[in-house]
């Protein structure tokens, strides 16, 4: 699994990209009551705008974190939107990307840097 | 990180000692959440005892000869006939008759008015009235008063073993007494969230104590701010800054009931001509209360749109309902739009979600009314 500085986490199998938001960016936002996920076949640009999760107080984006097309998206999160919380970096995930470019998985932050910059905030 | 030149609550550092996410609101570092998270302080505040710090508020006395009339000439209430025992909530009106705040005003004893306005005007407010009184006519800022607000169906039982007198109160009564072992109180059973409880004002030196007092009560939680807004547009009141400003006017605001019966035949508050005519006519706007039947939460911004698309009016506060569980808002359109039952839309990130009319409040109120 690999991290950004945003918070999201990436999962990659193949060339397919599972993506969430971590457990730290989970607990920040408090409880998530709704969560806007990406429509399958658009195209991703790395770093731009790919889905919205809302707690009760604010509504706040989440970035793809690499580049690629959307294959599936959480279909899950519609009706029960607080796995979120309850499994940040596993049920809740939000969308599944065939990537274009590996080189920007590898790019990521692994685990241990992760949590190297979590301690920096 | 807290803005170092931010005000702090004399409970600043029991928030955090509580692990509160704290942050900036009106010049003050202040609890948002408890590690509880809003939902939980939402539904502990509706079902058991919530205490909120809201010693940011501005908190002042008026009193001396002619202190009605002078309080009168800004707001639209009539104070010479507030009884001692009694609150009253009022705005502060512009020339145009728009509102440059809402407030509170009690009679805790028989020395002139006890007012609360809300802490991101108190300064500006404070300064508007003081500049329109009479000679012997004072204005005295109590800055070195806390504030609390003990809320939710317990809040009484609370209460009563730390201010025995509160029992003997019904909703919007104000009283000067002592409670907390002999600390001077002014306490109203009155709040903001839609449930019966009480706004206990004391000196700062005792506010840590009391507030410790509160929270060895199994019943009672701490609740941040994040869920003051949810509860209070749960009961459909208004936050000033957001569902009302100085352009909106007490009867655009549906807020009618604070212009007073006399007041409305004398003609004499300021912005009258305005006022009156949206009173016998109706006014361009009023406020709409919206049911999020499917998708987004509609925020303060989204646009209301009619069933062909056409844009007729704003959410000026929305948000999730942790009691309702689903997305509710208040804005304002055009009167005929506002009855409720009528479907229309929210446009959210250029999305329109149904959404339907309803009658305020969302979530009915409960307060203990004198039988």
């Amino acid at each position: 699994m690999r991290f950004t500085k945003d918070h999201e986490w990436v999962a990659l199998d193949g060339d397919i990209a599972t993506v969430g938001i971590t457990a730290y960016a989970a607990e920040q936002l408090g409880d998530v009551v709704y969560v806007e996920t990406p429509e399958p076949g658009r195209a991703l640009k790395a770093g731009e705008g790919m889905a919205v999760v809302e707690s009760v107080k604010a509504a706040s984006d989440v970035y793809a974190p690499l580049s690629g097309e959307v294959v599936e998206a959480n279909p899950g999160l519609a009706g029960t939107p607080e796995t979120v919380n309850a499994e940040p970096e596993s049920g809740g995930w939000f969308a599944r990307v065939r990537i274009a470019d590996r080189a920007e998985y590898d790019a990521l932050m692994d685990r241990a840097a992760y949590d190297a910059f979590l301690e920096t905030l | 990180m807290s803005e170092p030149e931010l005000k702090r609550t004399p409970l600043h550092a029991a928030h955090l000692a509580a692990g509160a996410r704290m942050a900036a609101f009106a010049g003050y570092d202040m609890p948002i959440q408890y590690p509880d998270g809003v939902m939980k302080e939402h539904a502990w505040t509706r079902t058991s005892a919530g205490l909120f710090d809201v010693s940011h508020m501005g908190q002042a006395r008026l009193a001396g000869e002619g202190w009605a009339a002078a309080f009168g000439a800004v707001t639209p209430g009539d104070f010479a006939a507030l009884k001692p025992g009694r609150q009253k909530y009022s705005v502060l009106l512009n020339d145009q008759g728009g509102i440059l705040d809402d407030l509170m005003a009690a009679r805790p004893d028989g020395e002139g008015l006890f007012i609360v306005v809300n802490g991101a005007c108190k300064d500006e407010d404070f300064r508007f009235l003081e500049a329109r009184l009479p000679a012997g006519v004072r204005l005295t800022r109590l800055q070195d008063r806390a504030l609390f607000a003990l809320q939710g169906p317990q809040a009484a039982a609370v209460l009563a073993a730390h201010v025995p007198g509160c029992l003997d109160m019904a909703f919007m009564d104000s009283a000067a007494m002592t409670g907390f072992g002999g600390v001077d109180l002014i306490v109203s059973r009155s709040g903001y969230t839609g449930e019966d409880g009480f706004e206990i004002s004391l000196p700062a030196a005792e506010a840590a104590r009391a507030w410790d007092l509160l929270l060895a009560d199994d019943r009672v939680r701490p609740i941040g701010l994040g869920a003051r807004d949810s509860l209070r547009l749960e009961a459909g009141l208004p936050l000033y800054g957001h569902d009302v400003d100085p352009s909106v006017s007490p009867v655009e605001a549906d807020l009618s009931f604070a212009i007073s019966p006399s007041r409305r035949r004398r003609g004499d508050f300021p912005g009258a001509a305005r006022i009156l005519g949206e009173l016998s006519s109706a006014p361009s706007r009023a406020r709409i209360a919206l049911k999020v039947l499917e998708g987004a939460p509609a925020r303060e911004g989204a646009v209301i749109v009619d069933g062909a698309g056409v844009e007729e009016g704003v959410v000026t506060s929305g948000g999730f309902s942790p009691t309702l569980g689903h997305p509710i808002a208040i804005g304002f359109a055009p009167p005929a739009l506002c009855a409720p039952g009528q479907r229309l839309g929210v446009v959210v990130r250029g999305r329109t979600w149904p959404v339907e009319t309803v009658a305020l409040p969302f979530v009915p109120h409960r307060y203990v009314r004198r039988p």
